[in-house]
């Protein structure tokens, strides 16, 4: 410990002396700096600088490390809990913004698990997965009310297309990977993402830290976002990718911009988003080019322009007025509405916003694909969910509810060793994953990341296809906004009503 | 879409207004309210689920044959019904009447026929209208008001909404359903009506004398409902303008199919898959002008894997056809038979987990769930085969066999 302070240790590192061998392996192994070795060489763990990362855990051959939480007992207070205590003394000690990194971990209401689906008896056989194709694919970007075919010419041969799609972005199952800058992440994560993304036939996308050239031979692979910093953005950029991703908003930090500390601005970092090195990475709140909807539609124009009419995407915060601001994105012309909901992930984010701002995706999803329809403009953008999605099951119920595939982040991070201990935003990440330090960067093997998102995709896509057998169908378009599939379990009727879903034990 | 409170034609909507005209008062009204009457959707709180029999037959060469026909080849099938609906389609059976749209109409009571006469009266030019010739048999009771109506749309009406004489009258068909109580359009289509009610197909069949049609095409179902509604109007064939679907099995898909109809403006509150399957056919061939072939593509489509391996062009078609009409996929057990002014199309699902036999015997084509139900009416084909799934059945009239259909398209053309 080195200045005085209330705030006592989250976690208590037990080191089993009798088992431990001295290797040091835990010291170098952390990335916050929690051991050092006593003149014995004895490890000493510094408690308040643990994360409950595991790394030290994952990697002692002696297995002689524990994590537990500090049993220190606070007066209980259900109002101002020990958590909120000791949110104030630090800030009464710093006088700053509590900063955090990934998604809200506040225990609100889940509606995902509060959602059932249904499956085949009797009078409709479920049909197996095992014996009979299961189709996962799925096609991103702007369709026509209808299609023209002609025969021939006009002499009744063989039918033919005689109406030109909008280019589409063809999907092998209906999961994206969500943006995650290069800066807020390694290059080895953006290299097994571009990987994974190749080999699970859909795609990676690049975050607001532009493209590094590394990446290159996965172009094909890769949607590049361009968020209000305009990092790395510029014309071969923008062509580089499949697809295009306009920034508007991300779900863990509605309404604000995004703070990549210098520490996490390397030569390459620095290259690649075209900022000096070791200055810190400020994106505006707002795009200063954007201040109405009119904005975004001439953005939305300029980069299909420069692109040759590549899809668009629009990223987009789940805020209350989503589906009215949903409406107007694809009336700008956007291809594809991308959503992010308040429990999505984040590199670094103000606490108070991430924990309080937005609504859960669940929601969203429901009254954006209800409006576009209601509107009759919902084959004209698809809808990408994100932001909460943490399970295969998610997915399906994302895409019962109307959205036509789901973005994925911090699961993948997770398949790749991150533990989920929030720490992101320190730029210290024990496993390679959120830091740009070489010695822990070199920890995460891009092919060896690459395998275990494919392995997590491909997972995820084989009970996707069970549950579509169990529900009787075989192509997920039949389960895309079949809500009628989908029945509520302890929700209110008020959101069963938002979301159109009915209580369980309500027939067809 | 029309706006709340207003019906399809931009009327204040009847049942806003708390009468249903508007506010003007129909002749020799009484008021709606006194007697609580069993209302169209009496079936729609539950979804009904069941097995089925059917059967079609149509002479390309636009012959006409017996409606006895058609009773005698689902009688054979009796045991795929359970005696809670059955129904019959045929086509070319008013020879006086070709153009004319004729409304089979079901009324609980004399309420909903006054007010149907009242609304077709305010739409359309009434050519004829006269009760449906039945007669009493065995079983078959509680018979609604059966009338049908031989109607034509006059100029100004068309030029006033500016709407096809087809749009015009699905905006109709779904004002009356919708809106006026007790009455049902049964059918609405031009040289064409549809027979239908509780029982068993063969019983229902006489009821209606059959026997003394004759049409070039003919559709049957005998219905195998889980539930027991016992509603006249929820049994096949369903109809809109000169389509009509007989059906066997369960549509998984139909959550989104319903959500995907609704947004062309079809409302679906009958809650039955024939009645979804309907509205897909009528949006697909008749609004969107896709081929049979390509429709029955859309609905059963081929898979990716055998996409995958089409020559480009087909592939392109293909690929969009799944694309942007992946929302109107039927998934999910089906057998269909869609009767039709130019013919008759039978299809089942991309994995054909419903049975669906077919036959040719000179230009005569012949579908139904057994074989045996073709070989009671036609002991010698020419021709037997089992349709693979997702492929369609296609038996088409020859040209100038049905006027209407022709004459209309040379309005277009
Ligand atoms: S890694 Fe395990 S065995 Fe090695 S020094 Fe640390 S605690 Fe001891
Ligand atoms: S990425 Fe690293 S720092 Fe962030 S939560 Fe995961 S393990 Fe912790």
């Amino acid at each position: 410990m080195t200045e005085m302070t209330f705030v006592r240790p989250e976690f208590r590192v037990r080191i089993d002396r009798e088992a431990c061998i001295k290797c040091g392996r835990c010291v170098h192994q952390c990335g916050w700096n929690v051991y050092h070795l006593d003149a014995d060489d004895r490890p000493m763990p510094d408690h308040s600088k643990c994360a409950a990362c595991h790394r030290c855990v994952t990697f002692c051959p002696a297995d002689a490390i524990t994590i537990e939480k500090n049993p220190l007992a606070y007066k209980e207070s259900d109002s101002m809990s020990s958590g909120l205590r000791k949110a104030i003394w630090r800030q009464a000690e710093t006088g700053g913004v509590l900063l955090t990194g990934m998604g809200t971990d506040k225990p609100y209401l889940r509606i995902f698990d509060h959602l059932l689906l249904d499956a085949c008896q009797v009078t409709n056989p479920s049909i197996d997965p095992l014996r009979e194709p299961m189709e996962l694919r799925t096609f991103l970007g702007r369709k026509p009310d209808s299609i023209e075919v002609g025969y021939g010419n006009g002499d009744g041969g063989p039918p033919k297309l005689l109406t030109e799609l909008d280019p589409q972005l063809m999907l092998e199952t209906p999961i994206v990977f969500g943006g995650m800058s290069f800066g807020s992440v390694s290059l080895n994560v953006h290299r097994a993402l571009a990987m994974a993304a190749k080999a699970s036939g859909t795609f990676m996308n690049t975050g607001e830290g532009g493209l590094h050239a590394d990446l290159e031979p996965y172009q094909d692979n890769i949607i590049v976002q361009c968020a209000s910093g305009r990092f790395g953005v510029h014309a071969d950029y923008l062509q580089a990718g499949a697809a295009v991703e306009i920034k508007i908003g991300q779900g863990a930090k509605p309404g604000i911009g995004g703070h990549l500390p210098g520490e996490k601005i390397d030569e390459q970092v620095s290259t690649t988003r075209m900022i000096p090195q070791g200055t810190d990475a400020l994106s505006p709140a707002p795009h200063h080019d954007i201040y109405s909807i009119e904005d975004l539609r001439q953005l939305i124009y300029a980069i299909k322009e420069a692109t040759g009419y590549k899809p668009v995407s629009v990223k987009i915060a789940c805020v209350h007025n989503v589906a009215a601001i949903a409406s107007g994105v694809v009336r700008a012309g956007a291809d594809i509405v991308y959503l992010d909901g308040f429990k999505g992930g984040t590199g670094a984010a103000p606490t108070i916003i991430r924990d309080h701002v937005g609504i859960p995706i669940e929601i969203a999803i429901a009254v954006v694909d209800q409006r576009l329809r209601d509107e009759g403009i919902r084959n004209r953008a698809s809808i990408v969910a994100a932001g909460g999605i943490r399970s295969s099951a998610d997915i399906v119920k994302a895409i019962a509810l109307g959205a036509d595939a789901c973005g994925v982040g911090t699961a993948l991070l997770v398949a790749m060793g991150c533990h989920v201990c929030q720490k992101c935003h320190t730029g210290c990440c024990s496993w390679g994953i959120t830091t740009q330090r070489p010695e822990l960067t070199r920890r995460l093997d891009p092919e060896w990341g690459a395998e275990r998102v494919s392995n997590l995709i491909r997972a995820w896509s084989h009970e996707i296809a069970e549950v579509l057998g169990a529900v009787g169908v075989n192509a997920i378009e039949s389960l895309r906004g079949s809500r009628e599939r989908l029945r509520a379990l302890g929700l209110d009727q008020t959101t069963m009503d938002i979301i159109g879903v009915k209580q369980a034990g309500v027939g067809h | 879409m029309s706006a709340r409170g207003l019906n399809r034609f931009g009327e204040a909507d009847r049942r806003s207004a708390g009468r249903p005209y508007g506010g003007l008062p129909a002749p020799g009204s009484r008021s709606s309210d006194l007697v609580p009457r069993p209302e169209y959707t009496a079936e729609a709180e539950e979804r009904i689920l069941g097995g089925c029999g059917l059967m079609g037959v149509c002479d390309e060469s636009g012959g006409r044959m017996s409606g006895e026909l058609a009773l005698r080849s689902m009688s054979s099938m009796h045991d795929r019904g359970n005696g809670l609906g059955g129904g019959f389609a045929g086509y070319g059976i008013y020879p006086d009447f070709p153009y004319a749209f004729c409304f089979h109409m079901l009324f609980n009571d004399d309420v909903g026929k006054d007010d149907t006469e009242y609304y077709l009266a305010r739409h359309f030019v009434i050519l004829h209208h006269e009760p449906i010739p039945s007669k009493s048999v065995r079983g078959i009771e509680d018979e609604p008001i059966l009338w049908r109506y031989f109607l034509e749309i006059s100029d100004e009406r068309l030029a006033e909404t500016q709407l096809s004489a087809e749009d015009y009258v699905v905006h109709s068909v779904m004002d009356i359903n919708n809106h006026i109580k007790g009455a049902f359009v049964a059918s609405s289509g031009r040289n064409m009506g549809a027979f239908k009610g509780v029982g068993f197909p063969e019983e229902i069949g006489e009821f209606y004398r059959l026997d003394e049609y004759r049409g070039w095409t003919w559709t049957g179902h005998g219905r195998f409902p889980t539930n027991t509604p016992g509603w006249w109007g929820g049994a096949h064939p369903f109809c809109l303008l000169d389509y009509s679907i007989v059906h066997n099995g369960e549509i998984s898909s139909y959550g989104i199919n319903q959500r995907y109809l609704e947004m062309f403006g079809y409302k679906c509150s009958m809650r039955t898959d024939t009645e979804v399957v309907t509205y897909l056919f009528d949006l697909l061939l008749r609004r969107h002008g896709l081929s049979v072939e390509i429709a029955c593509k859309a609905l059963a489509s081929p898979f990716w894997k055998d996409i995958d391996l089409m020559e480009k062009e087909d592939r392109q078609l293909y690929t969009a056809l799944r694309a942007v009409y992946g929302p109107a996929l039927l998934n999910g057990p089906f057998a269909v038979v869609l009767g039709m002014g130019e013919g008759m199309v039978a299809l089942s699902d991309r994995i054909k987990l419903r049975p669906l036999a077919a036959a040719r015997k000179g230009t005569t084509v012949y579908v139904a769930s057994e074989e045996s139900a073709i070989r009671e009416i036609c002991p010698k084909p020419d021709l037997t085969w089992m349709p693979r799934a997702g492929e369609p059945v296609i038996a088409r009239l020859e040209d100038g066999v049905n006027l209407a259909t022709s004459a209309a398209y040379d309005a277009v053309a």
